[in-house]
């Protein structure tokens, strides 16, 4: 599991985005913080996702918060795997943890 | 990824840039022929890395499974271009449109790197290929890039830097590209492939893109990339054949089916020879003709 080292985000506050910013932070694992319009139905279904994706990264102390505007998932992972890759500094990933 | 053939009909491809989110999730509502993301010109520098991420997994939605996909990804000499094949063959897209391919050399580069990653995921399906020509050298080089691969299934025409490169501007006459057009028509039918027209720019000018999209229809173009659903519609309806010649095509299939039951080749239908290429094209004008929705699925 690796750390995220810099902050980094991800996404636009548009209709059917999801805006996603990491940041690192002192504590082991993953935290969600999420804002949705439809959290009170979804919020649950969401913050997994979120989790599941950037475990599947292997990333490891950091803080994921996420304002969402009714994206569909696969919107939502690409948001937050795109921020993960910002955070390290990377464009060129490990394909076989993004599917 | 969709059934996707070489001579599937496409008659519209609409362009929609991997950055708008909107659109990306959205498109496949309108019913193009053929929906091709955007990574290229339509990207911010800055959004290359995002709109990869979201296209590779839009390819794998269910939301596009049953509609064609292309994808145009930036040239491979660029720090964008290999990074963007990995993602869109990765995500399994049908057809992989290159950018301004000036030489045959140019389809070679790119079909090597599509067939390394497609060996290493154990992908078995052909990625195709569609080779935009965007310059003069691209339109002279046409007939050889047409030909350089078993993978290409069409050429287009990338009008907006063609006319750059030819120190011009596109006029709504389009004097500018009828060598290029005529060019791309014929080095696409010797190689038996698809030819593609290119976008026609002015969103509110309906008159002139019907009078376009009804000039390369009669030239013999496919079909059109275009940029806004709006096109998709009254692009179809002049694809849409008439209907005398849906009755023409039904008794030239008619009298085909006839002619086969009677152990016949060649067969005669109000005195004119109907052979193969006759068959072929009634049975593309019947293609059309249900894709248009003026037929019933049974006929």
């Amino acid at each position: 599991m690796s750390k995220i080292l810099e902050p980094a985000h991800a996404g636009t506050l548009e209709s059917s985005d999801v805006f996603v910013r990491v940041v690192p932070s002192e504590h082991a694992g993953i935290e969600v913080e999420l804002e949705s319009s439809v959290s009170e139905i979804y919020g649950e279904a969401i913050e997994s996702l979120i989790k599941a994706t950037a475990e599947a990264m292997e990333a490891n102390y950091v803080r994921i918060l996420v304002q969402d505007k009714g994206a569909l998932d696969y919107v939502i992972k690409a948001r937050v795997q795109t921020a993960i890759l910002r955070a390290r500094g990377t464009t060129n990933p490990d394909w076989s943890l993004l599917s | 990824m969709s059934t996707t053939t070489k001579t599937k009909l496409r008659r519209s491809m609409l362009f929609v840039p991997g950055s708008n989110t909107g659109m990306v999730c959205n498109a496949f509502i309108y019913k193009p022929d053929t929906v091709m993301f955007d990574l290229e010109d339509s990207v911010a520098l800055s959004e290359k890395d995002s709109a990869r991420l979201m296209v590779f997994h839009a390819l794998q939605h269910f939301t596009y499974q049953d509609i064609e996909t292309a994808v145009r990804v930036n040239p491979l000499d660029t720090p964008f271009g290999l990074l963007d094949l990995e993602a869109v063959v990765r995500g399994g897209v049908d057809i992989v449109r290159l950018p301004k391919t000036d030489t045959v050399q140019d389809v070679l580069d790119m079909e090597r790197e599509i067939e390394r990653i497609e060996k290493k995921i154990g992908r078995t399906k052909k990625t195709m290929l569609l080779a935009a020509i965007e310059s003069a050298l691209g339109v002279v080089n046409a007939v050889e890039i047409a030909r350089s691969s078993s993978r290409m299934m069409g050429i287009a025409l990338g009008a907006e830097d063609f006319v750059r490169d030819l120190h011009t501007q596109r006029t709504k006459e389009g004097g500018e590209l009828m060598a290029a057009r005529n060019q791309i028509l014929l080095a696409a039918r010797a190689a038996k492939i698809g030819a593609f027209d290119s976008i026609f720019s002015d969103i509110k000018d309906k008159e002139g893109f019907m009078h376009e999209v009804a000039y390369v229809k009669s030239l013999g173009f496919d079909g059109k990339s275009l940029i806004n659903p709006n096109q998709i519609p009254w692009l179809h309806k002049e694809f849409a054949p008439s209907t005398k010649n849906i009755s023409w095509a039904i008794e030239v299939i008619e009298a085909a089916k006839d002619a086969a039951e009677r152990g016949l080749g060649v067969v005669s239908l109000d005195g004119k020879m109907v052979d193969a290429p006759i068959i072929a094209r009634a049975e593309w004008i019947m293609d059309l003709a249900r894709a248009s929705g003026v037929l019933g699925a049974e006929l």
